[in-house]
């Protein structure tokens, strides 16, 4: 049992983390049609501006996540927005799609050539300390992981219902014209959308590459589940990225320990492939109908 | 003015500028420089560097300079196959690399069909099993390697051992290689785990790991994958023994693992801190030329390229099947070649046998604890 609630608890957070991710393709597809295939290479940039920040210019990690934080609005949420997606979205969401492809191996290639093909290592916000429950040992960086994604994301929720602006996101994602007409400044709404996935990007590279390690190629793995979190979850719902998050990253635990670590890696692909089957609105999304 | 005579020599000397570049000696690295195999060989490639930087500042072999040229191979074995099939073209005289097991797997054909000798960094133990006659290592095999390993599990007076591995030639071949030197000496595998290459995540094993409930734990992954298992052992409070094989207590592995790597017992084939002058002068001046310490992959494809030195000056000609038979039951000493750092002989499968060393990780260095003698001198 106490197995158990280790695998649960270590499932949560690293699925909490992929529920970071998947809820910024989530909010960008809400917001804008946009489906980002770079997201994985977003999470994996701040991450060597982070460290970049700790290493050359001497600043201690919580100014650093800072100032990278900022950084990521400006490149990741503003550039990303004006120099990629605005010009390619009025030729629809495939070409969007590829461009989005493209930038992906340029960032990785960039950061290639910049900090080599190497492995860093990247500090943890969280002590080492061990918390015990139930004679299960539970690290304090796995439950402060649940606690900040998990935070985040209900946040993020409260925002989008709670708040005048957060409302105003949600209408220009449910119907831009009609969002307009009602004098809502839908460029603006938008902009936001894209500047909050850079936060969850930034955020998501603070909790995850004290794990993974920084490496240009780290973005692979995770921008793949969180699509797949995404899918599973309800790509049109922001709660589904955090059902969807979650549940492939218990499951690849359970399936690692009690069935063979080497079919881990396939959860998240058999759960995509049967929620596309059974359920492709996803467990938590609405089925939308759309004119063609 | 002009004669005819100097026409002819300046015409001559002209000719003669590209002849000094076709007299230098081809040498191919076929080597890991991206992929999952980036970190042991970018370490190889500044090894090899720096060793032949020293030699043709020495005057280069025989009076030729060595031309080097590094061909990444993504760590990927076709890529590798396919590297070391246009490498043949150029016809060099040795090629170095690969140093996954995986990727020497499937070049070594190549070479040997071309009958060109191949210094790789490859460790698991089918290689030099096939009966190639041009294929040579940098490192212990497996199988000379892991009974030392055995024997110190054995001395501490365990009685069962899980064992954690990564899924690919060279985990697999040392998995195995290890649960049957574990078997000849009544010592139980309380749990097998493979993960695979590349893994980030590895909490799951973490739990499987400490379910079983062994004396020890023997880890036999790559340095990535090493470091990142030995972030969770920590994370999650593992607290028993964690052995393993050079590569866990490499010094890349012990930088990339920070103190999660503390108290992490190993064989070490190579190590910087070896109690030897001429290792200790190798790594200071590998760290002055890269700015980092080296691990045991600088060291490996340092002495591999004055594997090359010392073979052809003792067979005194450039000849690639001289040069296979001769490295056959060959042995050096330190003393007349000090590029090698340590004596060393080869056997006739192209296995090496060389001192070794066990050793802890002790506040984020590897300190020695027992330097053991070559096999052959058991």
């Amino acid at each position: 049992m106490t197995d158990f609630l280790q695998l649960i608890v270590s499932g949560t957070a690293t699925g909490a983390c992929y529920a970071l991710a998947a809820l910024g393709f989530t909010l960008l597809w809400q917001a804008s049609g946009t489906i980002n295939f770079a997201l994985g290479e977003m999470v994996m940039l701040p991450a060597f501006i982070m460290l970049f920040f700790i290493g050359p210019a001497g600043l201690p990690l919580p100014l650093a996540f800072a100032a990278t934080l900022v950084v990521s609005l400006i490149i990741l949420g503003a550039g990303f927005k004006r120099l990629v997606v605005d010009p390619m979205i009025r030729h629809g969401v495939i070409p969007l799609v590829i461009a989005t492809l493209g930038l992906s191996i340029a960032l990785k290639q960039t950061v290639r050539i910049v900090y080599s093909a190497q492995v860093y290592t990247f500090p943890s916000i969280f002590s080492e300390t061990l918390l015990s429950l139930g004679g299960a040992k539970l690290s304090v960086s796995d439950v402060g992981t649940v606690v900040i994604a998990g935070g985040l994301v209900l946040a993020l929720q409260a925002f989008l219902n709670g708040t005048l602006t957060g409302r105003a996101m949600q209408a220009v994602a449910q119907n831009r014209d009609a969002a307009v007409v009602l004098g809502i400044n839908a460029e603006r709404m938008v902009l936001y959308a894209f500047l909050v996935n850079a936060g969850l990007a930034a955020t998501t590279a603070l909790l995850v590459t004290p794990v993974y390690l920084a490496k240009f190629d780290m973005g692979d793995t995770l921008g793949l589940k969180a699509f797949y979190a995404a899918i599973i979850g309800g790509f049109n719902n922001s709660r589904g990225a955090l059902l969807g998050g979650i549940l492939v990253g218990v499951l690849e635990n359970l399936v690692g320990a009690y069935i063979s670590p080497g079919y881990k890696e396939g959860v998240a692909l058999l759960l995509f492939l049967g929620v596309i089957l059974f359920k492709p609105e996803g467990l938590l999304g609405k089925a939308e109908e759309r004119k063609v | 003015m002009l004669t005819r005579r100097h026409a002819l020599l300046l015409s001559t000397a002209l000719f003669a500028a590209p002849s000094y570049a076709a007299d230098d000696i081809k040498i191919v690295d076929n080597v890991e420089l991206s992929g999952t195999g980036v970190t042991s060989g970018s370490m190889w490639a500044k090894g090899v560097d720096l060793a032949v930087k020293e030699i043709n500042a020495a005057g280069g072999i025989l009076g030729r300079k060595i031309a080097l040229t590094h061909q990444d191979n993504q760590s990927q074995a076709q890529v590798a196959k396919a590297v070391a099939t246009k490498a043949i073209d150029d016809e060099p005289y040795v090629m170095l690399g690969p140093i996954f097991s995986g990727d020497v797997n499937v070049s070594m054909a190549v070479t040997e069909d071309a009958e060109t000798p191949m210094i790789m960094g490859g460790e698991a133990a089918n290689l030099t099993q096939q009966g190639k006659k041009y294929l040579f290592r940098t490192s212990f095999s497996q199988s000379s390697a892991m009974p030392k390993v055995a024997n110190y599990m054995q001395k501490q007076g365990m009685k069962s051992i899980t064992v954690v591995w990564i899924a690919n030639d060279f985990g697999k071949g040392g998995r195995d290689t290890m649960v049957k030197e574990l078997a000849a000496r009544n010592i139980k595998v309380a749990a097998d785990i493979s993960t695979e290459p590349g893994q980030m995540d590895y909490s799951a094993v973490v739990v499987n790991v400490a379910k079983a409930q062994a004396d020890a734990l023997f880890v036999y992954l790559n340095e990535e994958e090493s470091a990142r298992f030995l972030i969770a052992l920590r994370k999650l409070g593992y607290d028993k023994p964690v052995i393993g094989e050079t590569v866990l207590a490499s010094q890349r592995v012990i930088e990339l693992a920070g103190p999660a790597a503390n108290g992490v017992k190993a064989h070490v084939g190579l190590s910087v801190d070896a109690p030897n002058r001429l290792v200790q002068e190798f790594g200071a001046k590998f760290k002055a030329a890269t700015g980092f310490a080296s691990d045991h992959n600088g060291i490996k494809g340092y002495t591999a390229a004055y594997l090359i030195k010392a073979v052809t000056e003792k067979i005194g000609k450039f000849d690639r099947k001289l040069f296979a038979s001769t490295l056959h039951t060959a042995s050096f000493t330190a003393k007349d070649q000090p590029g090698l750092l340590m004596d060393v002989s080869f056997d006739a499968a192209g296995d090496l046998d060389r001192e070794s060393y066990l050793v802890e990780v002790k506040d984020g260095k590897q300190v020695i604890t027992e330097t053991l003698p070559p096999l052959g001198k058991k």
